[in-house]
């Protein structure tokens, strides 16, 4: 029983690594209503960033701050010159437009910094720690409180300042943000910038789970089935569809992968999403969408 | 003056409604076979039959098989690959398992089987659309290629999951050379563009942009949801079937599981943006454009001084240049290449005169 529990929690705290991933995509989608599939490929390029300033001896903060700079610079760029000549097309077009931003993005990251991997150590040993009787990972548990730190930063953005209430307006109903002289371009370049920066704590802790490279760009695809059962609307959906998607990862590597041969992780989760689409098309957090003709 | 309608007029209705109403058109279409299946076979090298006008015609009816389905019927999909692995693993299994089974009819039993998969995966587009739907096609792209390479059966049991091509025999002539591959590819390939340009005009293709432009008000004048968006993934998997089959054995020769992977999936997409969503010629120019703009980035590259790009940032470069064109082209031609080739021909009636 012990050994259930070791792997049910190592997949929760597995899990809350996804989320991270799937925070900057509910962030984006909220306000934006663009699902963007770019988000990998901005982990990648602020993780291959800072990791690149840190090995020529830039300091450890100076170079999250620079990546941090860069990460916004980044979001106004896009705001600029994507989303703004799109504005008001179908949301399948904005997706499509962020497929092609993400192959921009990764060629330019490994274009400017180069393909090798790169070691990152963010002073957290992988080493295990016994809690109550149960091992469980020291990273992870860092990778958790991290979250749990961020989540409640962005909360209190949300819900304390005002831009956070231009930000839940335009979430609500753009047309009625606009006319209030919410300017909707302005959120839609911070959102992307709050986006970068989630991306940037989500590029460290999987770079040093890793190492930082190219495949980085691909938990993108680990983070979509978290979206689908968690909702794309709602941060806490991201959180707990995260929690479910890793434990249940994991559980049915240990239990069903040797049944059929291994290697289930990749589709798993996709399976699992679909199971919970088939019941709650909306995911479960989700807003229901009310269709008129 | 050169496009001209004036004067061709139909005294019936089956001279209306054929495909090609123009007698440019139809002379255009003569042209263009006659080019492709005489003068090319004549005139073309090994180099340009093996690595571009073969993998030019299966890319177009990769093409040409999503576009079916995202772009006349609306269902974003990203397990193109997945359905062509199916394909191509089904086609060789036929041909394996059944000795003296006719190459086409395994080719048609192969996409056969790519429509029955793509028709379960397509099974939950009628409860989720939109994004929602893309977990359901990722879920095949990553679990097809999964189960092609861990039962081994699929694959006759050889290492990694590689398979090589049948004989490529039809009627006892045998298509084994470089051209005659080519002539076999492209045989295929116009059959099933002719199919495609019937079906997209008949009633099931009207459906199916009735769907895409907006499926609740399909439904509410009583087009039926499932069975349109069903039939959608499965005949757009069976031209994807038929392409995986194609791609495997008269292109590459031998190819593994892991040839079909996301990227695959994304290059199709590409394709169909590039070239036009909802356009059966754009299928052609998006394919060409794949095939074509590598090969020229890498001759320009060649004409730079030595060292100054080498072969890795080449490939970033070619990676960010795409990105930047799909992002050009969704804002500045959504329509894509077929679009530009509907302004050329509109200013071809008009010529010389100005409007």
């Amino acid at each position: 029983m012990d050994f259930f529990f070791e792997v049910l929690i190592g997949g929760l705290l597995a899990g809350v690594m996804y989320s991270l991933i799937a925070i900057g995509f509910v962030l984006i989608y909220k306000a934006s209503g663009v699902f963007n599939f770019a988000q990998g490929a901005m982990v990648l390029f602020a993780a291959l960033t800072f990791v690149s300033l840190l090995e020529r001896g830039v300091p450890f903060l100076l170079a999250f701050l620079v990546t941090l700079a860069a990460m916004i610079l980044l979001a106004l760029l896009i705001e600029r010159a994507v989303l703004r000549p799109l504005v008001n097309r179908s949301p399948i077009t904005l997706f499509m437009a962020t497929l092609g931003l993400s192959y921009m993005i990764e060629g330019f990251a490994q274009m400017l910094w180069g393909t090798q991997v790169h070691g990152l150590d963010l002073g957290v040993s992988d080493e295990p720690l016994e809690v109550g009787g149960l091992l469980l990972s020291r990273f992870d548990l860092f990778a958790a409180a991290t979250a749990a730190v961020l989540v409640a930063v962005l909360s209190v953005l949300f819900n304390k300042t005002r831009m956070g209430l231009s930000l839940r307006a335009v979430a609500d109903d753009p047309l009625a943000a606009l006319s209030l002289g919410i300017r909707l371009q302005r959120i839609w370049a911070v959102v992307w910038a709050v986006a970068g920066f989630v991306g940037l704590v989500a590029g460290l802790l999987w770079g040093a789970r890793l190492g930082v490279q190219f495949s980085l760009s691909l938990v993108v695809l680990k983070a979509l089935p978290v979206l689908i059962i968690g909702g794309f609307t709602s941060i806490g959906g991201a959180i707990v569809g995260g929690l479910i998607v890793g434990a249940a990862e994991k559980l049915a590597e240990v239990y069903l992968g040797p049944l059929v041969g291994g290697g289930i992780e990749n589709w798993f989760p996709y399976g699992l999403a679909l199971l919970f689409l088939l019941v709650r098309p909306a995911g479960l957090f989700g807003e229901r969408a009310i269709e008129r003709v | 003056m050169l496009y001209r309608e004036a004067g061709q007029f139909s005294s019936h209705y089956a001279e209306d409604r054929r495909i090609f109403r123009l007698r440019q058109d139809r002379l255009g279409l003569v042209f263009l076979l006659v080019f492709a299946f005489i003068l090319i076979p004549w005139l073309g090298n090994d180099y340009w039959f093996s690595a571009i006008l073969i993998p030019f015609l299966v890319l177009s009816l990769a093409g040409l098989g999503l576009n079916l389905l995202t772009g006349y019927a609306g269902q974003l999909s990203l397990g193109s690959a997945a359905f062509m692995a199916v394909g191509a693993f089904a086609t060789y299994n036929f041909e394996l398992r059944l000795p003296g089974l006719p190459l086409l009819v395994s080719f048609v039993l192969g996409g056969l089987v790519a429509a029955l998969v793509a028709l379960v995966f397509g099974l939950p587009s009628l409860r989720i659309k939109g994004f929602y739907l893309i977990v359901s096609t990722l879920a095949a792209q990553f679990f097809v290629p999964w189960a092609l390479t861990k039962f081994s059966w699929f694959s006759n049991d050889s290492a990694s999951g590689v398979i090589s091509a049948p004989k490529l025999e039809v009627l006892g002539i045998s298509f084994d050379t470089p051209a005659g591959r080519y002539l076999l590819t492209l045989t295929v390939v116009v059959a099933l563009f002719g199919l495609a340009h019937n079906l997209v005009r008949s009633e099931l293709g009207r459906h199916w942009m009735a769907v895409r432009d907006m499926d609740t008000a399909a439904a509410v004048i009583g087009i039926p949801l499932f069975k349109t968006k069903l039939l959608a993934f499965a005949i757009s998997g069976f031209f994807l079937g038929i392409a995986g089959a194609l791609w495997a054995f008269t292109y590459l020769g031998t190819v593994e599981p892991q040839g079909f992977d996301l990227n695959r999936s994304f290059q199709i997409l590409f394709i169909i943006i590039i070239g036009g969503l909802g356009s059966i010629l754009g299928n052609f120019l998006g394919a060409a454009f794949m095939v074509l703009f590598p090969l020229l980035l890498s001759n320009l590259a060649s004409l730079l001084p030595q060292g100054l790009i080498d072969a890795g940032q080449l490939e970033h470069l070619q990676k960010i240049i795409f990105g930047a064109l799909i992002i050009i082209f969704l804002i500045k031609e959504p329509e894509g290449l077929a679009r530009l080739w509907q302004r050329l021909r509109a200013q071809a009636r008009i010529w010389p005169l100005r409007h």
